[in-house]
């Protein structure tokens, strides 16, 4: 079971998982399920990437243009919901 | 709905244009097979002097590796019967590239299937084509059912769940789709269900083995109906012209896009169906390798082109079906740009029947002297490779 997506929380990349840059934006590939899924945006691959430097996730979506927010809160919600990406432990350090 | 401005083309739009690697990629580790079946696909059966030696395949694994290619489908020939195949498996696997090996069962015992279940990142695809004895065996030779599976057996004493069970449909065998996925469940694997190729040794018998139409019409019913199960490996996209609901993935011919396959001699090919010299891109021993070629192979950016649609194009269905699939027109003889030989609106027989002269396979490694029982002689090249027992060298 995958806990439900909280904006409110600190989220990053998951260890286990790669992106590999496409023309589209980037390839995920989890090692740990085996799952592929696809960023399909330049900018959401950036957003993902740097997830794991703010303190949460509405803070790392800020830096977006009003417009997009949403849209991109929705692919977040759904790599979270795919375990791409998940909530930072208490131990990890934002940069 | 969010019909956004913002809104980005369709995923499948955008593999139109090529990846920067491979998503599917096939890769075929040798031409030596203990079997001979009817319908193989890259008429295997007797190795190739040319193979790739460990070491070639080591460097095509780093570079694979670099290029962030995940995982690939490796398939033969059998190819459990190189005698480095368990070590290849191992590099793999800690370079990080998963691999999906695809095999009769030959070597799958008791032993090697414990040791398989205990790597991490390794799937087996064990090949039947028969949820019965007599029906496989027609098409995989004498005691190739009692072989796939005792090894089955043997992969799930094991505790390796979800190994998949891969079968090849054909007029002989739809009958039998709810066996093949009682079978699956009792071994606690998953059924994959592909589509009959015409392409290397399947030219011969396709026009007797491929499904009728009613038989057609069965597999997407029973997709629909079953389909989050069974895997297809995209196969059956042209049958999504019979309308309703779409089966899953991506409904386009991958070749060249998302899809290829790198041959035992390290040619690289826009699909595994399609091993023939129109659809060869290179090879990995030219300078560059791999990553060249799917760079920058001219016939790749042919294949990454939007293409006319042709004779289909005034279908209604030619957005479901994107007008099938490439090896099976080539194959049976019809031109690119028009109807898949086995489209459901009728299109494709009419087509046939009006086909001209067959294209030629690429390389035959069949087996010499075995009788295909239901062969006709269309494919057949020049004798010129090496006789080598596909078990030479192993223990």
């Amino acid at each position: 079971m995958t806990a439900p997506f909280e904006p409110g929380r600190g989220y990053e990349l998951n260890p286990a998982v790669a992106l590999r840059p496409e023309p589209f934006g980037a390839l995920a590939y989890h090692f740990g399920n085996r799952r592929l899924s696809f960023l399909k945006a330049p900018e959401l691959v950036e957003l993902v990437r740097g997830l794991g430097s703010h303190r949460c996730v509405s803070d790392a979506v800020a830096a977006v243009p009003e417009g997009r927010r949403e849209a991109y809160l929705r692919a977040l919600a759904s790599l979270a919901a795919a375990d791409m990406i998940v909530p930072r432990t208490a131990g990890s350090e934002v940069a | 709905m969010s019909a956004s401005a913002e809104r980005v083309p369709a995923l499948v739009e955008q593999f139109k244009g090529g990846l920067a690697a491979p998503i599917c990629l096939t890769w075929e580790w040798t031409y030596a097979c203990n079997l001979s079946c009817t319908h193989c696909l890259s008429s295997s059966g007797r190795r190739d002097p040319g193979e790739l030696s460990t070491a070639e395949m080591r460097s095509v694994i780093d570079e694979l590796h670099s290029m962030q290619v995940f995982y690939v489908n490796v398939g033969g020939g059998e190819p459990t019967v190189r005698p480095d195949f368990w070590e290849l498996l191992d590099y793999a696997v800690a370079s990080g590239v998963g691999v999906k090996f695809s095999t009769n069962g030959l070597r799958l015992d008791a032993e090697r299937a414990r040791r398989l279940a205990g790597t991490d990142y390794v799937d087996v695809q064990v090949s039947l084509d028969g949820a019965s004895r007599e029906v496989n065996d027609a098409v995989r030779g004498a005691g190739s059912y009692a072989m796939a599976l005792r090894a089955m057996e043997n992969l799930a004493e094991a505790g390796l769940v979800g190994f998949k069970i891969s079968v090849v449909m054909t007029r002989h065998n739809v009958p039998q789709l709810d066996d093949f996925a009682a079978i699956a469940d009792r071994f606690g694997a998953q059924l994959r269900i592909t589509r009959l190729r015409p392409s290397g040794r399947g030219a011969d018998v396709w026009p007797e083995l491929h499904p009728t139409d009613q038989q057609q019409r069965e597999i997407y019913s029973w997709l629909t109906a079953h389909g989050d199960r069974v895997l297809t490996g995209d196969s059956f996209f042209h049958l999504n012209a019979l309308g309703g609901s779409p089966l899953p993935g991506l409904n386009l011919c991958g070749a060249g896009r998302v899809v290829c396959l790198i041959d035992p001699v390290g040619d690289v090919y826009a699909c595994p169906f399609a091993i023939h010299d129109a659809f060869k891109a290179g090879t990995v021993r030219a300078p560059g390798g791999f990553a060249r070629v799917w760079r920058s192979a001219p016939l790749f950016a042919e294949l990454r082109t939007e293409t006319s649609g042709g004779a289909c194009r005034s279908c209604s269905a030619y957005s479901t079906c994107q007008g099938g699939c490439m090896a099976a027109k080539f194959f049976t003889g019809l031109p690119l740009d028009g109807p898949d030989p086995e489209c459901v609106k009728g299109h494709g027989a009419t087509a046939l029947s009006a086909a001209g002269d067959l294209p030629r396979a690429g390389a035959d490694h069949s087996h010499r002297g075995r009788k295909v029982p239901l062969g006709m002689p269309s494919v057949r090249a020049p004798a010129k490779l090496c006789d080598l027992s596909p078990l030479a060298g192993t223990a």
